[in-house]
């Protein structure tokens, strides 16, 4: 994991569910085909209502110039982020739009597992409702090992909670990194 | 040794450990992993990418393979992705695929594994789907994995995992005939929340529970996963080991595991089924709950009886009580989760008239056996909402753009609340229109 993650940041609210962050239709796409990795990018959170796309105010596109990539490198959501099917196509279409890792107060199970197994993006986790006091729009810097997150746009900051026991497994780049690390899997 | 719930027992046997607690992380052994044709392609690839080109799953008999999600569809890489499934089902030489267009084909794996003598009491049994946690309803562990995970199982028959803490739902009493499971479960989620049982597990229990058939106790064990529950459980009793015994067509042995006396649980809420109404989940959550007494008359575009949760013989024989010698106001959808539903969908008959007659005559359609519109899929999937039209289903999720269109307004009911709906075109109490 890298020591600074840094960007712009892209808030929505609670229960964002799997379906929102990659509607189903576009589960057709193989994540193995590099080609087909890349359509994940364009149409992540391509299900969310607008009026919850970039909050406070909603109306917000999460892409801008480029179709497949988004300007924002960082998702702040509130409460049960990731809910709903088990495809790991999401944390998979966030990876792809260039999101590095999600700030949300917790996760549902499986997102959280997928997320961390398959080294897709860092999920933190909060005490504070974040969704309810940074903008989209803002930029944000997270110091990896502290947990100190900075909003550089209004000088506020925050700590995370510690990644705990995933850490390892994050810091290894996923869990075949990790089984080959702890002896599990032959190097 | 300190007394243990019967998800905590069934891990612990897997890990090889007298006992385990919640919260400790532990590596346990899967009995069953499957796969489907959304999963399956990203699966198999995260395999070879780390196992090698030709490396072979850990052990071919404990891999089973069930295209249902996108199958009737003109979709060409839905259609290629059932090809990856066949080819490495060849070059594995798989014994358990239920291949698309052959005499094999199921439809939902959910359904279709306990149909085929995948689900077995004690056993652990991982699936590249949310639904996956169904099988808790023969006392085993189930729960829904992503692709990372599902390679890392196809290479060494291992995943790491947390114990969870174990919320007990407790059921008292007889069901009335206008109650179903899905009542029971949608007042759950509704009163604990989508995120009530995040990272938890939730045994049933109760008379209440084990005076429902094993499809209605699927039922409750299905949705745990709207309530974020890791796994749901019900301890096996007779039912469940005739239904396990006479499905258990490869005679595999299995051990009975059930909660000792005196195990902790981390909650515990307690029902008298009696004392409950009909229930819905309204847009755009599955714990927007109201009582159909609440929203009765609000106006609907279409009904949806299908699915995992809503698609079995017992959904269908509720549906058609409701629907026998009346009309359908809107457009009804009925589509079975398998093939073995489907054909008893010709045979099972009300008072002289099969099913399928039923549904027809009631101007109802009727699709092909496989998830449909219960997850959007393909624009041509059957009885996917495409504009942003009101459904009322006996599916079990409705967050936004969930069976297609993201403005669409999706009301989850029981099949018997989806059929009354039918009737009039708009939400409809089963107990004003019980035949």
């Amino acid at each position: 994991m890298q020591t600074t993650i840094s960007g712009k940041a892209y808030v929505l609210g609670d229960n964002v569910d799997t379906d929102q962050i990659i509607p189903a239709q576009y589960l057709t796409f193989n994540p193995s085909v590099a080609e087909e990795y890349k359509m994940f990018g364009k149409y992540a959170l391509s299900s969310v209502p607008p009026a919850q796309s970039g909050l406070p105010k909603g109306h917000v596109p999460f892409h801008t110039k480029d179709e497949f990539v988004s300007d924002y490198t960082i998702i702040i959501g509130g409460k049960n982020f990731g809910c709903g099917s088990s495809r790991e196509h999401a944390p998979i279409a966030l990876d792809a739009a260039g999101i590095q890792c999600v700030i949300a107060e917790f996760y549902a199970r499986i997102f959280f597992r997928n997320s961390v197994n398959g080294g897709y993006i860092v999920p933190f986790e909060t005490g504070d409702r974040l969704c309810e006091q940074i903008c989209t729009g803002d930029e944000l810097t997270i110091d990896t090992a502290s947990g100190k997150l900075q909003n550089l746009t209004t000088g506020e900051t925050w700590q995370l909670k510690p990644l705990g026991e995933v850490a390892p497994i994050i810091d290894a780049g996923g869990i075949f990194s990790y089984a080959k690390k702890v002896g599990m899997l032959k190097a | 040794m300190s007394a243990m719930t019967m998800t905590e027992k069934i891990l612990a046997r897997h890990a090889n450990k007298a006992e385990v607690s919640p919260g400790d992380n532990i590596w346990v052994d899967t009995d069953i992993l499957m796969t489907h044709d959304v999963c399956g392609p990203g699966t198999i690839g995260v395999f070879k990418h780390h196992f090698g080109k030709d490396a072979k799953v850990w052990d071919r008999e404990k891999v089973v393979i069930i295209p249902d999600h996108y199958i009737f569809t003109t979709d060409k890489l839905a259609n290629r992705n059932v090809d990856v499934l066949r080819q490495f089902v060849k070059e594995q030489n798989l014994p358990h695929f239920y291949d698309v267009g052959t005499p094999d084909y199921k439809g939902v794996c959910h359904i279709a594994l306990p149909e085929e003598g995948h689900t077995r009491p004690g056993e652990i049994l991982f699936g590249t789907d949310s639904h996956t946690c169904t099988a808790g309803a023969f006392g085993e562990f189930a729960t829904g994995i992503g692709n990372t995970d599902a390679g890392f199982i196809m290479g060494t028959g291992k995943l790491w995992l947390k114990v969870p803490p174990t919320m007990r739902f407790v059921f008292h009493g007889e069901l009335p005939p206008y109650l179903m499971a899905k009542d029971l479960i949608l007042a759950v989620i509704g009163d604990i929340g989508c995120d009530g049982a995040t990272y938890k597990a939730m045994e049933f229990d109760g008379d209440g529970v084990f005076a429902l058939n094993i499809e209605e106790r699927m039922t409750l064990c299905n949705m745990v996963i709207e309530a974020g529950g890791k796994n749901g459980v019900i301890a096996p009793d007779k039912l469940t080991l005739d239904y396990v015994n006479s499905r258990n067509k490869h005679k595999k042995s299995f051990e009975v595991v059930t909660t000792d006396p005196g195990a902790k649980f981390c909650f515990e809420k307690v029902y008298d089924v009696r004392k409950l109404e009909p229930v819905i989940a309204k847009p755009h959550s599955p714990d927007n709950k109201a009582t159909v007494s609440e929203v009765k008359g609000t106006k609907l575009d279409r009904a949806y009886i299908g699915s995992c949760t809503g698609g079995k013989l017992t959904d269908f024989r509720a549906a058609a009580r409701i629907l026998n010698g009346r009309s359908v106001k809107i457009d009804t959808f009925v589509v079975p989760a398998t093939s073995e539903i489907a054909a008893g969908l010709k045979t099972e008959s009300i008072a002289g008239k099969t099913l399928e007659q039923i549904f027809l005559n009631a101007g109802a359609k009727i699709g092909e056996p496989s998830c449909a519109a219960c997850l959007g899929g393909p624009s041509d999937t059957f009885g996917r909402l495409n504009t942003p039209i009101s459904c009322i289903s006996t599916t079990n999720r409705n967050f936004p753009g969930r069976m297609g269109h993201k403005e669409a307004k999706v009301y989850l009911a029981s099949p018997l609340t989806v059929a009354a709906s039918a009737l009039t075109g708009m939400i409809a109490d089963p107990r004003d229109c019980m035949q």
